[in-house]
């Protein structure tokens, strides 16, 4: 809407120009025409690049041999010769999650657990809490990473003289061995019996809350769920004859047989990513804390409440309302920084799709395309998950 | 008889045990028997962990000599740094050439200390130096020219590298970051959605894969016999990267600024980059200057891992010397030279960037 100050009449084609509705149509219509051409123009050099070079496109290479070894292979078979590029994929996605689903957990752990050590009243113990934070949240991940490998897990004992916890578990610089859980027939049950536990206790849970409601009484629910979600696997176990054994880690020839292992590339990766993620959840949760006003401490602390309590129903469920918005971009930033994994050998997405499929194929658009299309597939199930769980504690206003 | 005290008492000090450091010690470190169990075991494992640190890195360590044969002590060998101490700080860049880095650094730690000081008041000339001049001047004396020996710059490395790479993304990050958060707010659907699909798709995926895609599929997108320089590919990859961080950190000062601020530049006549340029932009470039500093700290770690492309950065010239076979086994050396150089560049960084957030807070503090 042009305001006439010159007090002229105007013509007909300068209040064309003049309109803002017209100009941004006209803007906008220029900037897809340049997209387009821009498209169009990185689109056609990219065919004719590829052609002459002679590099097959199309998502063919999925299934053609894949021809290499893994260093770690969780949940499926494997085999250089007969197994695929997709089933490298299908590796490289259930490495990248392992890494990421136990380092998320962990990272939490120690975050929280720093966070609050932070706002210790205790001087010498916050400022431990301090000094971790701001050590390791100004250097590099992957120098962190280079060093856990590297410096730390890389110079522990060989196989033949490793550390021994008991026969049962054994630290050397192949990773640690700890001894598995070996099923046997009826075992089934026993995880069945696990799960059921976990659906009792949600819904013990229900029905405490809608109890305290109505009656106001309360009820233990934690230690029942505790009891329900362990008991009843212990008890089904014990009913069946203990349908499993386990299997330790021997040393035979020059190298650990049987039980599980975890492998010092994934462990120096969990660590670092862990411990340096940790650092930033440490510095969320103090802030987050921080920002719970004091007189709802005082509050609840006229009303009766004692400290923990206070804790756990007044100051928490505030804070983690200013808590989660930032942790959940801490956890895709674990997710992404996962992909690290590639400089020290671990074999996750980025290292073995991204690397050695893409330069035994060359097809370098189909792969990144992939690989990017998973991490973004990935953060946005993060997000929405969070952004679910935040939607549930947030503020419910009039 | 009177036994009332009729004048006032003098006034007593405080007991022993609530002032001085006894008090301090009782109140901070002592307060129950919880906390002064863990006082306990907190100064035994900082005891334990600053003793070993210090006789690992300063008492046991050697410092004296020129090879690994020199290096006898049970502690640290520095002499391991010392010796790759040059191809550290400039990678392969020419003994003799050396001396031009080095006038850069001058230059560029003058310009930014005008900059950013407090005492200098006018900021207009320094920062027309910096943002202007200085990166043409550099270009000519690191890569050569006006009669200077070219350097290529696959000679170029070490710390100079890593900091070329970080100064030159957020020279380049910046400005698009700005334009691509002036795009997410604008009113076009069209040029919205192109701006929220750049920033959403770069800041959903990891760094590696961004610039794994710079070196691997930049080549294949340009015209047939473009070849293009592996440091350029990164720098490419990098800044892109940042610009969608700088953009959600940019976007995060415009929705701080006041509608009014906007109408009221509308109603004085002002057009849209009048209006932003004048009135918005400044606004909202200052209150987010704490978080921009944050990003650039990110920015400044993400560096090193160009080291996965190949290029010679301060971590991949280290971690080469670790491979070195006259120098092998001192990786947890290399490592922590590595670490606390990065460490006092970010945490002064971090330090600044709270600094600068005092500074601009004092309207609003209690």
């Amino acid at each position: 809407m042009t305001v006439d100050v010159s007090g002229q009449p105007r013509g007909a084609g300068d209040s064309m120009l003049r309109d803002p509705k017209v100009r941004a149509v006209f803007f906008q219509i220029l900037v897809i025409v340049l997209f387009l051409a821009f498209v169009f123009y990185v689109g056609n050099n990219a065919v004719v690049n590829l052609e002459k070079r002679g590099i097959a496109s199309g998502f063919g290479f999925l299934s053609q041999p894949a021809g290499f070894g893994i260093g770690i292979v969780l949940l499926v078979d494997y085999n250089a010769q007969v197994s695929t590029h997709g089933d490298v994929l299908l590796i490289g996605v259930i490495n990248t999650l392992a890494v990421a689903t136990s380092g998320i957990v962990l990272a939490t752990l120690i975050g929280f657990v720093f966070g609050v050590l932070r706002l210790s009243n205790n001087w010498i113990v916050n400022k431990i809490a301090a000094v971790y934070i701001e050590i390791v949240r100004n250097i590099p991940l992957l120098v962190q990473l280079l060093f856990w490998y590297f410096a730390v897990l890389s110079v522990l004992p060989r196989v033949k003289q490793s550390i021994n916890f008991g026969d049962t578990l054994f630290i050397n610089n192949r990773g640690v061995n700890f001894p598995s859980i070996v099923p046997e027939t009826g075992f089934m049950f026993v995880v069945l019996a696990f799960f059921a536990g976990i659906v009792g206790s949600v819904l013990v849970a229900k029905w405490a809350r809608k109890r305290q409601e109505l009656t106001g009484q309360q009820f233990p629910v934690l230690w029942t769920s505790i009891g329900i979600i362990i008991g009843l696997p212990v008890i089904v176990s014990f009913a069946l004859g203990v349908p499993m054994h386990l299997d330790y880690a021997a040393l035979r020839g020059f190298n650990f047989q049987g039980g599980w292992i975890l492998e010092p590339e994934f462990l120096a990766l969990l660590i670092g990513l862990s411990i340096y993620t940790g650092a930033f959840i440490a510095e969320i949760v103090r802030a987050g804390i921080n920002a719970v006003s004091h007189g709802q401490t005082e509050a609840a602390g006229s009303l009766g409440l004692r400290s923990n309590t206070t804790m756990r129903l007044v100051v928490l469920p505030q804070a983690l309302r200013v808590i989660i918005p930032p942790l959940t971009s801490q956890y895709l930033n674990l997710l992404k920084n996962s992909s690290l994994a590639t400089a020290i050998g671990y074999a996750d997405i980025t290292a073995i799709f991204a690397g050695t499929t893409l330069n035994q194929t060359g097809q370098a658009i189909e792969v990144i395309a992939i690989t990017m299309a998973f991490y973004l597939s990935m953060s946005l199930t993060i997000s929405m998950f969070m952004n679910w769980y935040n939607n549930r504690i947030a503020l419910v206003e009039r | 008889m009177a036994i009332v005290k009729t004048e006032r008492h003098a006034e007593m000090p405080p007991p022993v045990t609530q002032t001085g450091v006894i008090g301090w010690l009782r109140q901070n470190m002592f307060s129950n028997w919880l906390s002064s169990v863990l006082t306990i075991v907190a100064i035994y494992i900082v005891w334990q962990a600053a003793s070993s640190f210090v006789s690992y890195t300063v008492i046991n360590a050697n410092f004296a000599g020129v090879t690994k044969d020199d290096c006898t002590g049970t502690g640290a060998c520095w002499v391991f740094i010392k010796a790759r101490f040059g191809q550290n700080m400039y990678g392969f860049y020419p003994v003799d050439e050396r001396w031009r880095v080095n006038i850069g650094y001058v230059m560029g730690a003058v310009g930014l200390f005008l900059v950013l000081s407090d005492t200098v008041k006018s900021k207009k000339w320094p920062a027309v130096f910096l943002f202007g001049i200085y990166p043409v001047i550099c270009y000519f004396l690191f890569f050569g020219g006006f009669g200077l020996e070219q350097v290529e710059t696959s000679e170029w490395g070490g710390l100079f590298l890593t900091l070329v790479l970080a100064s030159v993304s957020i020279f380049v990050a910046l400005p698009l970051g700005i334009v691509l958060a002036l795009g997410r707010r604008s009113d076009m659907p069209v040029v919205r959605m192109i701006c929220v699909g750049f920033i959403e798709l770069v800041r959903g995926v990891p760094l590696i894969s961004v610039l794994f895609m710079a070196s691997v599929m930049l080549p294949l997108f340009l015209p047939e016999g473009t070849n293009f320089d592996k440091l350029v590919r990164a720098l490419v990859g990098m800044s892109l990267f940042s610009a969608a961080y700088m953009a959600e950190v940019v976007r995060g000062g415009l929705q701080a600024i006041p509608k009014g601020q906007l109408e009221a530049a509308n109603s004085l006549g002002l057009g849209y980059w009048q209006s932003m340029g004048l009135i918005v932009l400044p606004q909202a470039l200052k209150i987010s200057i704490p978080a921009i500093v944050n990003t650039f700290i990110g920015l400044f770690k993400d560096t090193t891992l160009v080291s996965i492309v190949g290029l010679l950065d301060l971590l991949s010239v280290v971690k080469a010397g670790t491979t070195d076979k006259n120098w092998l086994g001192l990786a947890t050396e290399g490592y922590v030279f590595v670490a606390a150089t990065f460490w006092v560049f970010c945490f002064g960084m971090s330090r600044y960037s709270i600094w600068l957030e005092n500074k601009l807070h004092t309207g609003h503090k209690r």
